[in-house]
Formats: structure tokens, sequence, C-alpha cells
């Protein structure tokens, strides 16, 4: 380890693919810090390239330019020391052929970790329960739920008790009980032994819930690096989130006429505009569309959540993608 | 932990979800009897080529062996695709341990696969009417196994190199199939013409029939079973080394 307190550098990391339809830059040359013992989320729509840049960290994708420190070793250069230190939960695969079990499906993780038998079966007993996975050590992966695997597959990271863990849209799947789970233990892994985390996430909720910073990636880029407080303080006032019977684009014009917003953006069906004071702006707001012809279905005066700050960003709602 | 303890940690697994699969272990299992129930019969009536007799056996029998080996093997990285997909292959790429390990491992699992069913094969054939030379046979099914190893370990890279079933099936058939046919396996190519013969001598597979047959008769200390020996090791060595190689840089 180098005397750094960065779990993470990444300097310019850049990758593309190449497919039939020409290339794609998936990443387009990223650099950030992670600091020991911190929570970062990559924040972003489908095909932002959060998996990308996590599948490059993790030594899974060899990245087209640039470099990272990751755990204190060179990403390039000593991949291997890389893999030794970290953890990985990759984005959720295809259902497990039969035949595969799962307590030893998790002890062949953590032997491949280079943990003997006897630690690695110590191991999964202190585990298993933390995950709510407790008696399903001789279960057939194929045979269990969507959520029981998500929660095998965070346990395959885990096995070997990593100081830096990477996991990829950990709660899609699960329940909220199991996502409330899940996030009280990353936290906890955090709080009571100082692990690093990185984590993606399309939720806003889970983002600003567990993350003690954001990076906000849209199109390959990192557009915004920051606490999910500072990035709210952004869109400072309040939001005004319009729908009308009639003409979005007319609405647009009318309500930048007659109220000056800092932004006004349509997203989808509706208009979203953020001013300094809602209370005040909602009035003059309303007659000016009434007097346009337009008339009003509903008007929503809110605080800015991260989905507001990531329209403002990016000009698109997140929360579009989120399912797709 | 050693790259010795690593290939065992990841043939145990391989191995596992082979036995626990009661149709392939059944189908695996009866594949080789099959042959030898439906096609050996029709030996008893063809003459030339040294087939015809109680001989023929000898000729036969080396044929499956060899058949029952590339196919099993050329067809070993069928299995990884599922693999890719479930997120297994990354899982166990994200560990520090050594590539070599991962593909060993698997490749392991089809040579001892190969070699049991290689086995079965052979003694199934004795109430037949094959009475090899048993030091011979012996030798052979060594040479079948290594002859796996590094047919399953190019499978296995090709299998990374493709990703799909679609494209690696036809891939597989089409380069096995005609690898077997100009090789001799069904019937000694003394029966070919010059052309077809000329063109059997370029396929290594050819050496490594005529090997395991001249080992069957018992020609053990034959200049044919050194050659054989020597392809099939060289061979082996090629495709695993090729083979590791990319499985390497694939997985950097
Ligand atoms: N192996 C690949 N070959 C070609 N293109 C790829 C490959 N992997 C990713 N891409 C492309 O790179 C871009 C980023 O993909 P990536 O998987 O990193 O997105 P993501 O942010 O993780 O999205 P999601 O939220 O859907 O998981 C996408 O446009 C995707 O199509
Ligand atoms: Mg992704």
């Amino acid at each position: 380890m180098t005397k750094s307190n960065l779990a993470i550098e990444s300097r310019q990391l850049a990758r593309s693919f190449k497919t039939k339809a020409g290339p794609v830059d998936a990443v387009k040359g990223v650099d950030f810090d992670v600091s020991d013992g911190e929570i970062v989320g990559l924040l972003g729509p489908n095909g932002a390239g959060k998996t990308t840049t996590l599948r490059m960290l993790t030594t899974l994708l060899t990245p087209s330019r640039g470099t990272a420190l990751v755990a204190g070793a060179d990403l390039i250069t000593h991949s291997r020391e890389v893999r030794r230190r970290i953890g990985y939960v990759a984005q959720i695969g295809a259902v497990p052929a039969p035949g595969t079990r799962l307590g030893e499906e998790l002890i062949t993780q953590a032997r491949l970790q280079g943990m003997n038998k006897a630690a690695a079966t110590d191991r999964l007993k202190a585990l298993l329960p933390t995950l709510d996975l407790s008696g399903f050590e001789g279960r057939t992966l194929a045979e269990m739920s969507g959520g029981q695997r998500r929660r095998f597959d965070v346990a395959l990271g885990l096995m070997h008790d990593p100081k830096l863990v990477f996991l990829d849209e950990p709660t899609t799947g699960l329940d909220p009980q199991s996502r409330a789970n899940l996030w009280e233990h990353i936290r906890s892994l955090r709080d009571n032994h100082g692990v690093t985390i990185v984590l993606t996430t399309h939720y806003l909720d889970e983002a600003d819930a567990l993350a003690d910073r954001l990076l906000v990636m849209d199109d390959g880029q990192i557009v915004a690096d920051d606490t999910p407080e500072a990035l709210k303080a952004r869109v400072s006032g309040d939001v005004i989130t319009v729908s009308v019977d009639g003409d979005l684009a007319l609405a647009a014009k009318v309500a930048g006429e007659a109220l000056a917003p800092r932004t006004n953006v349509v997203d989808g069906n509706k208009l979203v505009l953020t001013v300094e004071r809602g209370d005040t702006a909602v009035p003059p707001l309303l007659r000016a569309l009434d007097s346009a012809g337009l008339r009003l279905k509903s008007v929503q005066v809110h605080r800015p959540t991260l989905d507001d700050v990531f329209l403002t960003l990016t000009g698109r709602s997140l929360r579009e993608d989120a399912d797709g | 932990m050693t790259i010795v303890t690593e290939t065992w940690v990841i043939f145990i697994r391989q191995m596992r979800q082979l036995v626990r699969n009661p149709v392939w272990v059944f189908f695996g299992l009866t594949q080789p009897i099959l042959y030898l129930a439906l096609f050996g019969p029709l030996l008893k009536n063809i003459s030339g080529g040294g087939l015809g007799g109680s001989d023929s056996y000898k000729i036969f029998v080396p044929g499956l062996l060899l058949q029952l080996a590339i196919f099993g093997a050329g067809f070993a990285g069928f299995g990884i695709i599922q693999e890719l997909r479930e997120g297994v292959v990354d899982r166990q790429r994200v560990t520090p341990a050594s590539r070599l390990a991962l593909i060993m491992g698997r490749t392991m699992s089809n040579v001892v696969t190969i070699g049991v069913q290689a086995i079965l094969l052979t003694l199934v054939a004795i109430p037949f009417g094959l009475r090899p030379n048993w030091g011979g046979a012996f030798v052979s099914i060594a040479v079948i196994c290594v002859l796996s190893l590094g047919m399953a370990a190019a499978s296995y890279t090709m299998g990374l190199i493709l990703r799909d079933e679609d494209s690696f099936a036809p891939f597989v058939q089409g380069v096995t199939l005609p690898l077997l046919l100009l090789s001799g396996v069904l019937l000694p190519m003394t029966l070919a013409p010059t052309w077809l013969r000329r063109v059997s001598q370029v396929n290594p597979l050819s050496y490594v029939v005529d090997t395991v047959r001249a080992l069957f008769r018992g020609d053990i200390a034959s200049v044919t079973v050194a050659k054989g020996s020597l392809v099939t090791v060289g061979v082996a060595i090629l495709l695993a080394w090729w083979a590791t190689r990319r499985f390497q840089r694939n997985s950097a």
C-alpha cells in the first residue's frame, strides 16, 4: 500500500468499444478520487458508462486510455495486486445453471481469493446471517428467488473481507425490506470495518440515503462530483412541476416570459421549472398560462431532489430510464 | 494458494456440476456403448483395409476413442458461454487466482470425463470381441487424454471469443468434422483414393489415429507410435499455449 489515503485515483480512464455500428465511447476519460472509508455513488441513466467504469477499476476490462490507482496498486501494471484487495459485485446476471449450490459457490470464491478451506467455511457461517441467507448453504442457486440470488451475489464480493468493494446496482430486484437491510449492511461495512464502497445506482433515494459523495455520470463523462446535499443546493430554490392540457413547448415559453425561471425543462409530459421562491411564483404562472389559453392540469411545488439535479445537469430525467 | 490448488478448486466445481446432471451422466456413459452396440455389428460384414474378422475391433475402437475425444473436448467451451452470462467467469477473473488455473481446472474436468468414457468404452468392447494389447490400450488412453487437454483448452478460449452458442456450435462442427473424416477415424485411410490420402497426411489427427491403432495392435515400440505421440504432445502443447495466452489476454 502507498501512504496515500486515497482508495482510488482515476486518471483519464477511458474505454471505447468496437461495434458493428461503429466505435462507442462508453467512458470518455474520467478523473476522480475516492478516499478511504468513503461511500461513493455512481449515478446515471442506462448506458451512462457506470458498469464500464467499474469493470475497468476491477481489472475486468482493459482501459483504452488512462490509468488508475486502486487500493494502492496500479491498475495496469499490478492488476493482480488490485484483485487481491478488492471485492466486486457485478450487475445482475443470467439465472445460474442447475447444480451450483450457494455454500459451495461462496467457498469456491473465497478459495480463489486465497483463503483456505477452514477460513472460508468460518467466514461463510459469519456472513450468511448478515445478508439474511442463513440456512441457504445447501440451496441450489437456480431454485432461489431473484432477491435471494442478489444477496448471494453481494456475499460473493464480501467473502474475503476486502477493504474496497465495488457494487454494481446492488439493490436491483430487492424488495423494500431487503433493500433497507442491504443499505444497513453497506453502512455497517464502512462504519464498523472501515470498508470503502463504490456503488452504482439508478435510484436517487438510494444515492441520497447511502452515499457520502456522488459522481453523476452521463454519456461517458462525470458531469458532477459532490455530496448529495451540495448537489441539491445547486438547484437552489424550489422546483415547480406543471402539467397542462395543450402544447408544453408553448407553456415553457409562457412560463419563461412570466417568471424568468433559473431552469426551464420539458420532461416527458411535464414542465419543470426552478425558481427562487415557489410560493410567490405560482400565482403569476397560473395567470400567464391561463391567458395563453393553456388549461392547467396540475401544479406541484417541492424542494429539489437528486432527480431535479440530474435534470438540470443533463437536461434529461433519470427516472424515465430507471426501469429501462 | 498455489496454481495447483486453484486448478483443483475449479476442477472440483466443474465436476460437481457435471455429476449432478443426471441427463449428462446417463448419456455421457451410454454413448460409448451405443456406438459399439449399434455400429459395431456392421463391421463383421465388411472386408478390406484390415477390417473384417475379430481384428476389426482393434481398428474400430481406437477410432471411437478419437471421436469421443474430439467431440467431447471440442464442445467443452459450450459451457463457458453460459458461465459468461451468469457472471461466473467475471467473478472468478476478479480474484487473484492464476488465469491458467481458471482454464486448466475446467480443461482437466473434460480430460477426466473423456478418460473415464474411454476406459468404459474399451472395457465394454471386450464382450464384443476386442482383444487389444493391454499395455498399448493403456498408453492409448493417455494419448487420448493429452489430445483432449489441448483441444478442450482451445475450445474454452473459442467460447470466450465467440460468446454465443449459435456461432460456437457451427464453428466446432465445421472444424472437427473434416478433421475427423480426414483422419480415418471411421474407416482406415488405406481405403481412400490417393488424393484423399494425401490430404489426410497433413491432418495431425491422422497420426494420432494411426498411433492409437498401432498401440492397440501391440506395436508399441514402432516409428508410427513415436511419430504420433510427438504429434499429439506437440498439438496439445500448441493448442493449450494458444488457449491460455488468448484467455489471459481476453481477461487481462
Ligand atoms: N461489450 C460492449 N460492447 C459494445 N458496447 C458496449 C459494451 N459494453 C458496454 N457498451 C456500451 O457502452 C455504453 C456504456 O455501457 P455501460 O454498461 O457502462 O452503462 P451503464 O451506465 O452501466 O448502464 P446501465 O444503467 O444500463 O447498467 C453503452 O452505450 C453500451 O452500449
Ligand atoms: Mg450497468
